[in-house]
């Protein structure tokens, strides 16, 4: 009695905005389908926001942009390789973006990053229901960010919205190094809080 | 495997914004290669980075945008029609890279096997093999120490990372095994012994002021002088 009340609660409230149904959908179709229309409009959705956060990132507009055709290209390269198990097409997005930074414009090795990647779908579990931050935690993210203090937030976005290393950040906000890893220590941990709420 | 101690919260949110230096982005990726826990810990680290980029600032991208890339992507159904699917292909092989003792992203740097690498002698008991890497003032290098050896008490000058590979070690942090990962600030001071019954093998990344000693040096001295 106790299993089918819940069953009935979780059928009844589908968390899932429809936008982050529709980014899975295109996503899907250009996998399955090669499906141009389909990353057409994926392009028109992330290509700006990729050159935005390349550009808030210290690029000129000319790379901005290159990176933005590398960054489309490999979604469309490598949609099969999304799984909605491990984050929301943005999150999965960010990391190609990261990637062609790190390989781009640091010259670092960017294979540690595709190893893990490599392991993590070798180790996935078939069972599709397991969604440890499934892309339906978005809004959880978004919350999570808003509730942060204004100092925290500051570091999180220097870090992920503008790459800036920690060293940078530390002289940017006049801080000790020690003071920006506690607050970033203070985020994730708030962040993390909302996320295992949910499960 | 069971993993006890994983990544400082700090480090994995380095990790997932691009920020770790390359030699310590081996040790974390590997790390992350031996464990669940914290592979699962980046991914909401990525979810922040996930989150800047849907509310973040946009810029317009230029007029002939998508028909550039839609030309390359004609082009390249032309030429190079598998190209999806040989990313998807998972060959064989990839299940025993992924489970060999070397994690996956130590294997392009060291190969397969530990025994087989070049081992140099730096003290009784104590091997050392050098990983070179470019971009990098760090230095990342592979320890091999015998069972019931102790290493002289040091402290470190700068950020250290141990991620132990084989056999273990234990010290005023508790006890390392496979996968464990020892994610050290500056100031800590400590002493590992290795208590298992085979060498204790590990990847070590240290930061190497120029105005410090390397740890190495310092960790050696009372053994051999140096």
């Amino acid at each position: 009695m106790l299993k089918a009340l819940s069953m009935e609660e979780t059928t009844e409230a589908p968390d899932e905005r429809p936008e982050q149904s529709l980014h899975e959908t295109l996503i899907a179709d250009v996998a399955s389908s090669k499906d141009r229309k389909a990353f057409e409009a994926l392009f028109l959705i992330f290509g700006p926001k990729v050159k935005g956060m390349m550009l808030s990132s210290g690029a000129s507009n000319d790379l901005a942009e290159d990176m933005m055709q590398e960054v489309m290209l490999t979604v469309w390269r490598k949609a099969a390789l999304y799984s909605a198990g491990r984050g929301s097409v943005a999150t999965w997005i960010f990391t190609i973006a990261r990637n062609a930074r790190i390989d781009r414009l640091r010259r670092q090795p960017v294979q540690p990053y595709v190893d893990v990647e490599t392991v993590s779908i070798a180790c996935e579990a078939p069972d599709a229901e397991t969604r440890v931050i499934g892309s339906q935690n978005e809004e959880r993210v978004r919350e999570a960010l808003e509730l942060l203090p204004e100092e925290q937030k500051t570091v999180i976005e220097l870090a992920f919205l503008k790459f800036m290393p920690q060293s940078e950040i530390a002289a940017k906000l006049d801080l000790p190094i020690g003071t920006v890893k506690s607050r970033t220590r203070l985020a994730y941990k708030k962040l993390k809080e909302k996320l295992e709420d949910l499960k | 495997m069971s993993i006890h101690h994983h990544l400082d919260d700090a480090s994995l949110m380095r990790y997932a914004s691009g920020d770790l230096d390359p030699a310590f982005c081996v040790i974390v990726a590997s790390h992350l290669a031996m464990c669940e826990t914290c592979r699962n810990a980046v991914r909401m680290a990525e979810a922040l980075g996930g989150d800047c980029l849907e509310h973040g600032p946009q810029a317009d991208v230029s007029a002939d945008a998508f028909a550039r890339i839609s030309h390359l992507l004609d082009a390249e159904a032309e030429n190079r029609p598998t190209a999806t699917a040989a990313v998807m292909e998972r060959p064989k092989e990839v299940s025993t890279q992924v489970n060999a003792e070397v994690p996956l992203p130590l294997q392009g740097l060291i190969g397969d096997s530990i025994d087989a690498l070049d081992w140099q002698w730096l003290a009784p008991g104590v091997h050392r093999h050098r990983i070179e890497m470019a971009g990098t003032s760090s230095s990342l290098f592979m320890l091999k120490i015998g069972p019931g050896r102790k290493m002289p008490e040091h402290g470190h000058g700068g950020v250290e990372m141990t991620l132990v590979l084989r056999g273990s070690y234990s010290d005023t942090f508790g006890r390392f095994g496979r996968g464990d990962i020892a994610d050290l600030d500056e100031h800590v001071e400590h002493q590992p012994f290795v208590d298992s019954a085979e060498a204790c093998v590990c990847v070590v990344a240290t930061e190497e002021p120029t105005q410090f000693k390397g740890v190495m040096s310092r960790l050696l001295q009372p053994l051999v002088g140096i």
